[in-house]
């Protein structure tokens, strides 16, 4: 009866608006809100449900890795729509038509859906508003919205939201509606926990490791042990007999095992009897190192950006100083192993999980099941850290193949063994820097790397700010697969360029920030070539932390670094204080200054910035992946290091630059520049260049 | 299948499990207690951390045929309202990003207040060995810090 009320109401919305801006109509066919807002008046687009009741359901549509978009997504709205937040209950929206990019990654969720988000509350605040005017019968401009009322001012008559709802949902849906002034925001840039703190620290069940559905069996996958080796023939006879298994399924090149437990899977698993052959080489991570020093002593054959004339400038140079910097394999080692959920019949397929691009999961299942891609329902749960692996859909897709072969549900399980040897990893590299000084002049600049896979982007900085400039990049072929690691690309080129930088502030015997606020200034002021950064964004983040952390003076014992990156449009800069214990650095404290534009969450960004400064620790610190005849030698958290909290700093103090410019990304911009800023401390301490990650291998 | 009385959360409970089953599992699969988290499986991550006779243990790693009737809490039953101290202070500094090592962290540094009331960062560093991949160690300290003054009050 309700649910008949319901969708009367959104269809006469519907035909009104002939199909406006951001109307769907399976939206009603979303069971997963069902129970949250019974009874819903009113829901102008797919972002926001309104209840007779007042209750108020806004979705977030990107899914959540840790990034934090269930909050900062749902406040725009909320923001628009002149709502108390308290009363706002969110949900991640499943992936479906009419929300657009239903992507994480790139750091864009903010940065894409700023505006559209704001016209989403918007509009519904103003088709609310007209609803009171039209009861009151009063001009449209005398009534304003707050914490979910609209009030007549002269009249002092108010309304809630609620009772507004029905008769909101009968008018026009406004094409532009008037947004906020930014200067009237009151809720955003305020700190607002995570919406899942409280099930989050209770234990309640919000992962796809969680999932449990009536019929389901779980699923544990054998995989080749070594990238370019093949399934040849599998024996199951023991698998079988082991309690609990219940089928074995044989895939391309992988054999699962379906039982009634995760442990009786796992059992089912190693019971089983396969022959892989190696029918690629089998590559090791020596052989890659040593073929990356090969292609960069024989140079690309054309480079990624060229200004001015490197060779002649280093014809004239007093001193040409060169330093080579290599960095490894690296896993993403997400909390939360791989899994996921898939529920595969003749008819419609039901897919549930951990991903960052629901969209391509779906379009994948629907070609190889040969099934329309409407009949296949995909959303995900909360995730336990993405950080790029689920950009690829190697679980997702490989839960439906399962369950279509074994004809029943099946919740996939990956172990961390099987997460570390099937990755798709932050790819190792090498690189030489070489530059050309005179005196006190840096007169050129020459970087070149070589990749697994993908070359090096050469516009960064110091491109742009200096006249002799050349880089090259070369991407090495290989079988063992790479693919995006947060902040992809800017993740090792700002360590090896910023530290490359700081050793040539040293070698000027220039302070290491007044120098760059001098070349970001010479690329204000006379930019060479292709500029692709603000200069003065730049200046903004050095500027700041060089007052926050009082840059210039000294504390005895902390010896400290610096470095500065723009990356995802954002620009940071940080200081990184250590002291020595028994000669190994102990990280004490970072400072970190941002320019981000506007700030959505200032609890939910400043918690991204503290946790990339930490991440980004971690990984110039401890762990990293080698391959041995195919296979990865660090199998699990014993010898694949991350940092613990006894390696973290005690603080990291985050500041932003204040802005009134639209968001730009969070998620990754600050791990970057950490490792330079971490290395340049370590020689502040010891004279020692670190030059090779992970770090605490070069520190004895 | 050999059958198990376990006492989690203070009931008695009866699994029927294979011997080697770890505990993790039995809580996950069998008990439907899914807020312990599997993370490695070789007790270095810290996920599954629950409490054994109120030490912090790595429930990844104890067969549940060695569990016996030792008490075992989980974080669902870590308090009654979900408002321990820790709790409190970690929904008040907003420490989660992911969230899904939370669980296990609580676990974890809970076992520590009760054997510390008011530990210093040095028994935090000394105690508390979970990894977090998404780097929210330094409001997990700060968290520790306030529950401990949360507990006093």
């Amino acid at each position: 009866m309700k649910q008949e009320l319901t969708r009367r109401n959104f269809l006469r919305v519907s035909a009104i608006t002939g199909g406006g801006m951001m109307l769907s109509l399976s939206f009603l066919n979303n069971t997963a809100n069902a129970e949250t807002v019974a009874d819903t008046a009113f829901s102008p687009n797919v972002y926001i449900k309104i209840g007779t009741d007042g209750s108020i359901l806004i979705l977030a549509p990107n899914p959540e890795i840790g990034q934090g978009v269930k909050t900062s997504l749902p406040m725009i709205v909320a923001e628009e729509l002149c709502v108390d937040w308290k009363k706002v209950q969110v949900e991640l929206a499943p992936l479906q038509a009419g929300f657009g990019r239903q992507t994480a990654g790139g750091s864009g969720s903010v940065r894409g859906r700023f505006t559209d988000l704001r016209k989403a509350g918007a509009t519904a605040r103003e088709m609310l508003v007209a609803a009171a005017a039209q009861t009151w019968s009063v001009p449209f401009t005398e009534c304003v919205a707050e914490d979910g009322m609209v009030l007549h001012k002269s009249s002092g008559k108010k309304l809630a939201y609620g009772d507004l709802a029905a008769k909101a949902a009968t008018l026009e849906v406004p094409k532009n509606p008037t947004l906020k002034d930014s200067k009237d925001f009151k809720f955003l840039g305020t700190r607002v926990k995570d919406v899942d703190a409280h099930k989050i620290v209770t234990g309640q069940p919000l992962y796809g490791i969680d999932t449990r559905k009536e019929g389901m069996l779980y699923a544990m996958v054998s995989r080749p042990p070594a990238y370019g080796k093949t399934l040849i023939s599998v024996d199951d006879t023991a698998a079988l007999k082991v309690n609990g298994v219940k089928q074995v399924v044989k895939l391309k090149n992988s054999v699962a095992v379906l039982a009634t437990s995760t442990w009786a899977a796992k059992k089912g698993r190693e019971a089983l009897v396969i022959q892989w052959d190696a029918k690629e080489k089998l590559e090791n991570s020596i052989e890659q190192f040593a073929a990356f020093k090969e292609m960069i002593d024989k140079g690309a054959t054309a480079p990624s950006r060229k200004d001015g004339d490197w060779e002649a400038a280093q014809k004239q140079a007093a001193k040409t100083i060169e330093a080579i910097f290599e960095l490894p394999t690296l896993s993403h080692g997400q909390m939360e192993p791989l899994n996921f959920y898939a529920d595969v019949r003749e008819d419609k397929v039901e897919l549930f999980g951990p991903t960052q691009v629901p969209d391509s999961v779906r379009k994948q299942v629907a070609d190889l099941l040969k099934i329309a891609e409407d009949k296949i329902s995909i959303s995900s749960p909360r995730q336990g850290g993405g950080f790029g692996r689920k950009l690829m859909t190697d679980n997702g897709v490989e839960a439906a193949l399962i369950s279509a072969a074994a004809k029943c549900p099946v919740q996939v399980q990956w172990t961390r063994e099987d997460d570390m040897q099937n990755d798709f990893y932050r790819p190792a590299e090498m690189y030489r820097y070489r530059a050309a000084i005179a005196g006190d002049k840096l007169l050129a600049w020459h970087q070149s790397g070589v990749g697994i896979g993908r070359a090096i982007r050469g516009d960064s900085y110091v491109a742009g700010a200096i006249d002799n400039y050349l880089s090259e990049g070369q991407g090495l072929k290989s079988n063992t697969p790479t693919g995006w690691w947060r902040a992809p690309g800017a993740n090792t080129l700002a360590f090896v360029a910023e530290t490359f930088m700081d050793e040539v502030c040293t070698e000027l015997k220039v302070d290491p920030i007044a120098y760059r606020l001098q070349m970001f200034e010479a690329a204000k002021q006379k930019p060479v070539g292709k500029l692709d950064y603000n200069p003065d964004k730049y200046k903004s983040v050095v500027e700041l932390v060089a007052k926050m952390s009082n840059w210039g003076t000294k504390t005895p014992g902390i010896f400290r670094g610096f470095a500065t990156w723009f990356s995802f449009n954002t620009y940071v800069a940080q200081v990184v204080d250590i002291k020595l214990e028994k000669g190994k650095p102990k990280v004490v404290k970072v400072y970190c200054a941002v320019n981000c534009g506007r700030v959505i969450n200032l609890s939910g960004a400043e918690n991204q910035i503290q946790g990339a400064v930490v991440d980004g620790i971690c990984h110039a610190m401890f762990p990293k992946v080698t391959f041995v005849n195919g296979a990865v030698v660090e199998k699990n958290f014993y010898s694949y290091n991350m940092l613990k909290i006894k390696d973290a700093p005690l603080d990291v103090a985050v500041q932003f630059v204040a802005s009134e410019e639209a968001p730009t990304g969070l998620g990754e911009p600050a791990l970057p520049p950490v490792a330079a800023a971490l290395s340049s401390a370590i020689f502040a301490a010891t004279g020692k260049r670190i030059r090779k990650m992970p770090f605490a291998e070069q520190m004895g | 299948m050999p059958k198990y009385t376990l006492f989690v959360n203070g009931q008695s409970m009866t699994v029927e499990a294979e011997a080697d089953t770890p505990l993790l599992w039995v809580l996950r699969d069998n008990l439907n207690l899914v807020g312990t988290k599997f993370g490695c499986g070789v007790a270095q991550c810290g996920a599954c951390t629950v409490h054994m006779n109120d030490v912090a243990l790595r429930s990844c790693s104890l067969p549940v045929s060695a569990v016996g009737l030792n008490k075992i809490v989980t974080i669902e039953a870590l308090s009654p309202k979900g408002d321990h101290p820790l709790q409190q202070a970690w929904e008040e500094l907003d420490v989660a990003q992911c969230g899904y090592c939370q669980a296990g962290q609580i676990m974890s540094a809970a076992a520590l207040l009760k054997k510390i009331p008011n530990p210093t960062d040095k028994d935090i560093d000394d105690n508390i060995s979970n990894i977090c991949r998404c780097g929210t160690q330094v409001r997990i300290r700060k968290a520790i810090h306030l529950a401990a003054k949360k507990q006093v009050k």
